[in-house]
């Protein structure tokens, strides 16, 4: 398993991380070779298994429709980088 | 009572209770212990030494009215990863320098209602990744036995204090280890409990199907106390389990005639230092000693698939919860781009460090189209086999012994720029958290000098079996190197 340039490139705009060239470098070889480990992974058996998402057999977990308490605005947004009225600030979403 | 910062947790509350000296005076003695080791140890990212000193006259008009609990006037360390109202919380990560939280997690409320003292904040492997602290935004810890060598991780600034006696106790995570390795690099005992048994409510998230809030000690009579104090039911977390839980303290000073013991082969690899061998070979004699059976014939035939599934899911699951860091909400933010999008790559470019970067593509590649099925759909169902192994495994056995580790501390700087090499420190401790298992490490003698560890491995939710299995070793072997000679 080898890992492009272009395909490096590719999961980090995916994963909303700017890198560098040599950043890319480094990856490409590191993740290339980390994958070839997990190669033999296709090998395994696993016909008429059904995958494991959570170790305990809870699911739709419900609790009552009431209000409860939460953060209150200030708290919210003590630790935003900006904001203003109110709300968090970000530059313009769409140009 | 210049030394008190060498006792255990159970020993410091007779002696509160005893009226012999105050959590003040304690707290005072374990600070005094921080000043003097800590720019050497480094094992706290914050440290709180007047909330401590506040938190401790509490415990003390507690003390004086009677309405103290074990663990009320007892200085602790906390994961950096545990949020804390109002106390800097940064998981290690530069892009949450400077993030306050607004609201305690629920293991912080349960130890602030039990009247616990926290010295600090301890420093971690950022968001819970490595083995060895070095992956720290704010530097490595040494490991107190010898200060070249990594404390492990990634709950390294906790095990570390423990045994530097810069705290009585503390709280870790273990994801994939992250509990029972760096307790066993620093001879401490560090207990990850099942999944579900502690509320993940305030805890920083990696892999939210592996995360587990536990206890690093100096003995199992205090992981004990401390696992039961954080225990139990919490509505604010979906996944925690809403049966009621034993009282672990119940299950101290036991005879553990009659157990039954698997040892799994496919955990005595070649790469396992001969002296780590030689401890675990003696630990399963003393078992045998204490009436237990041995079984040397269980086989768990997935194990040597644990890595590939967990090194896929975690970082699957990572890649998911780390979308949050986007510099608009909390923490580091690079708003010099033009747009909203610039921004936000520039800001996980600057605040995320090298191996959270690795592990947030390694997901993002395991999830994304075309390669789904190949790696995350694949590593799941491989995840299942590994489950019916260890169901088939506890119908004939109470609990399995394994070792912690495959090597001792190891020098700062040897795997670090080897990704996989680091991966395999945690072969030993991934399967029983790819399971969802309660997992302890303890002590089981040395190595060249350094502490090795004694893995126990119970079924689901039967953390009291092995709680039984590790205390009446610990008293048998009677280990008492509880504090580092620094």
């Amino acid at each position: 398993m080898s890992l492009s340039p272009e395909e490096v490139l590719h999961i980090a705009r995916l994963a909303r991380i700017a890198l560098t060239p040599a950043d890319v470098e480094r990856f490409a070889a590191q993740l290339s070779g980390i994958l070839d480990q997990f190669a033999a992974l296709a090998a395994v058996d696993t016909d008429g298994l059904e995958p494991t998402a959570h170790p305990l057999p809870l699911s739709n977990v419900m609790r009552a429709d009431v209000v409860t308490a939460s953060l209150m605005q200030g708290e919210a947004l003590a630790n935003a980088p900006e904001a203003e009225d109110g709300f968090f600030r970000v530059r313009a979403v769409l140009e | 009572m210049s030394d008190l910062w060498k006792l255990t947790a159970h020993e410091a509350h007779e002696k509160l209770r005893a009226k012999e000296f105050t959590s003040v005076e304690l707290t005072e003695s374990v600070l005094e212990r921080v000043r003097a080791v800590e720019p050497k140890v480094h094992a706290y990212i914050t440290v709180t030494a007047e909330l401590a000193l506040e938190q401790a006259r509490e415990a003390d008009a507690k003390y004086a009215s009677s309405s103290a609990t074990p663990l009320t006037g007892i200085p602790l360390a906390i994961k950096d990863l545990i949020v804390t109202k109002g106390v800097r919380t940064t998981a290690g990560s530069k892009i949450l320098e400077n993030f306050v939280p607004p609201y305690n997690s629920h293991v912080y409320e349960t130890l602030r209602r039990a009247g616990a003292v926290m010295v600090g904040k301890a420093n971690m492997d950022e968001f819970a990744m490595g083995s060895s602290t070095e992956h720290s935004a704010y530097g490595p810890s040494h490991n107190p036995w010898n200060l070249d060598l990594v404390p492990g991780g990634s709950s390294g600034g906790s095990a570390a204090a423990v045994s530097a006696g810069e705290a009585l106790g503390a709280l870790g995570s273990d994801t994939g280890g992250s509990i029972r390795q760096p307790a066993s690099l620093c001879g401490n005992v560090g207990f990850d409990p099942t999944y579900g048994r502690v509320s993940r409510y305030g805890i920083i998230a990696f892999g939210s199907s592996l995360d587990q809030v536990g206890p690093i000690g100096r003995d199992v009579e205090d992981v004990a106390t401390l696992l039961d104090c954080i225990s139990g039911h919490d509505p604010r977390d979906s996944t925690s389990n809403p049966e009621p839980v034993a009282d672990l303290r119940h299950y101290l000073g036991r005879d553990i005639k009659g157990m039954r013991i698997g040892v799994p082969k496919e955990y005595f690899i070649s790469g396992m230092e001969p002296g780590v061998t030689a401890r675990i070979e003696e630990a399963l004699k003393l078992f045998e000693e204490l009436g237990c059976t041995v079984d040397r014939e269980l086989s768990l035939p997935s194990t040597e698939h644990a890595l590939a599934v967990y090194y896929i899911i975690a970082p699957s699951e990572a890649s998911a919860n780390l979308a949050r860091y986007d510099g608009v909400k909390y923490g580091y933010s690079d708003h010099s781009g033009g747009s909203m999008w610039a921004n936000m790559e520039q800001t996980r470019a600057g605040g995320f460090g090298e191996e959270v970067k690795r592990r947030i593509m390694l997901g993002t590649y395991a999830l994304s189209a075309g390669y789904y099925d190949a790696y995350y759909l694949k590593a799941q169902k491989v995840r299942t086999l590994i489950n019916n192994e260890f169901a088939a495994a506890f119908q004939k056995y109470d609990v399995i012994v394994t070792p912690t580790s495959p090597t001792v501390a190891f020098p700062l700087g040897a795997k670090l720029n080897d990704p996989y090499a680091m991966y395999l420190n945690d072969i030993y401790t991934l399967p029983s958290s790819v399971a969802g298992l309660p997992a302890i490490s303890l002590p089981c003698g040395l190595s060249e000098g350094l502490p090795v560890g004694l893995q126990i491995i119970g079924n689901f939710f039967d953390e009291p079996r092995v709680v039984q299995a590790a205390h009446a070793f610990e008293q048998a072997l009677g280990w008492s190197n509880r504090v580092a000679r620094i």
